[in-house]
């Protein structure tokens, strides 16, 4: 990696927005002075009030880094102070105050043979990484498995299907697949020549999928994991 | 730009408590889980603890042994850079100044490296680890420490962010000088104090 090291806040003009529902709302954002991301590296958001109280969260990225507008999908916690305001609020034209890229662990440069394995909103860094790996004709160095309880809660489901990432649904079947959390079967079918591992999503989900790697065979130490907890 | 966000006045989560650092929340009673690692499985009967380096008397202690010395505990606040913060946690083991007392630094140590069974590190001003101010703990609100929360042992460094106090920790090297961790490599804070927001590379 040699991307400069981000240091100091910019700004982003909202220019897409696109609600799903009550729960998920993506962003498109111009950014001033952008410094290329590597797939999986995420933005701080910060909201200032009118009295100068900041609250701030990461997000993801979503965007492959050759897009001109870097892209968030946010799922909306229930009284999320800051993904409340990304979902009920933002309008096409506002502007935020933004800070990254950020993160040089859960990064994929596009080159080690790699499983990802998502849960629910955790696919976020994924469709950076497929996005990239698309545009870069090395897709296949990259397997992704996605998670959610059904079709619809899982983002970029359209996307994650055309590229033939491997579906697992808790709460509804999928195709020949029926409803069921990840099996370690699976896991070690999908798992065959991989060098690294990429594990993104609640704390739950990650120990979840750590075990069944575990049981698979893929050694602990070529997983990287991603958590994140209610911090709304 | 504006000089704040339209429309953005603060959620629920805004207390104005003047025990939270910049930036910070307050998380309540959940206590989020953020590692970069799997959760390892540590085996008390082989688990050890180690301070090395720039010290007069290089020290291992096992599972009774660091038991035996004499207890220390905290009571406060915890601080995340994912921008929760945890009030009234109560956190019971030993201080790393016993373990010093023990192995003597020399006096050229001016840093340390705290290391994990994982490998993940991360690297302190030996002044922010002597004085009172860190710990090696094992319990949390009076019950082992939880595996996902660095059971059975952990570093705990209550005023600087939370990333600073390893999990699974196994061993401190004492220093001359300073050395990037795991997150400080990649692309967080050298320090990491949260009333200062060190939360980044480049922060001041």
């Amino acid at each position: 990696m040699t991307e400069a090291i981000a240091s100091s806040w910019t700004t982003g003009i909202v220019r897409e927005v696109e609600r799903f529902g009550e729960t998920y709302v993506r962003l498109r954002l111009e950014v001033a002075d952008r410094h290329d991301h590597v797939p999986g590296q995420h933005y701080v958001v910060r909201l200032r009030a009118p009295d100068g109280y900041t609250a701030q969260r990461s997000y993801s990225l979503a965007s492959d880094p050759a897009d001109p507008l870097i892209e968030l999908m946010v799922e909306c916690l229930p009284r999320g102070e800051v993904s409340g305001f990304l979902h009920d609020v933002v309008e096409v034209g506002d502007e935020l105050e933004l800070r990254g890229p950020i993160g040089r662990w859960f990064v994929w440069g596009g080159e080690v043979p790699s499983l990802c394995v998502a849960g629910g909103s955790g696919v976020v860094p994924f469709i950076s990484m497929l996005r990239y790996a698309r545009r870069m004709g090395t897709a296949s160095q990259l397997t992704i498995v996605a998670s959610a309880q059904t079709r619809e809660r899982l983002p970029y489901v359209e996307e994650l299907e055309e590229f033939g990432a491997f579906i697992a649904l808790t709460r509804e079947n999928h195709g020949d697949r029926v409803a069921a959390h990840i099996y370690p079967d699976e896991l070690a079918e999908l798992s065959k020549g991989i060098e690294r591992a990429y594990v993104c999503g609640s704390a739950g989900f990650v120990s979840f999928v750590g075990r069944s790697l575990g049981e698979a065979g893929v050694p602990s130490d070529i997983v990287r994991v991603e958590q994140f907890g209610a911090t709304g | 730009m504006a000089n704040f966000t339209r429309g953005f006045t603060g959620g629920a989560r805004r207390g104005g408590d003047t025990r939270l650092p910049p930036g910070q929340y307050d998380t309540g009673a959940t206590w989020p889980v953020l590692t970069a690692e799997l959760t390892p499985t540590i085996d008390l009967d082989t688990w050890t603890m180690t301070v090395d380096g720039l010290v007069e008397k290089p020290t291992t202690w096992d599972w009774r042994g660091i038991h035996a010395l004499p207890g220390s505990s905290y009571f406060g606040d915890i601080h995340c850079v994912t921008t929760w913060t945890k009030f009234d946690t109560t956190f019971a083991g030993v201080s790393v100044d016993a373990l010093l007392e023990i192995a003597r630094p020399k006096p050229e140590a001016t840093h340390v490296m705290a290391t994990s069974t994982t490998g993940y590190n991360t690297n302190l001003p030996l002044d922010d680890i002597t004085g009172g101010k860190a710990w090696i703990v094992w319990e949390f609100d009076g019950k082992p420490l939880a595996p996902e929360h660095g059971g059975p042992v952990r570093l705990l460094v209550p005023h600087l962010y939370f990333w600073k106090s390893a999990k699974w920790i196994t061993r401190i090297e004492l220093m001359d000088h300073d050395e990037q961790g795991f997150w400080e490599r990649n692309g967080y804070h050298d320090r990491g104090d949260p009333w200062l927001e060190q939360r980044y590379q480049g922060d001041a």
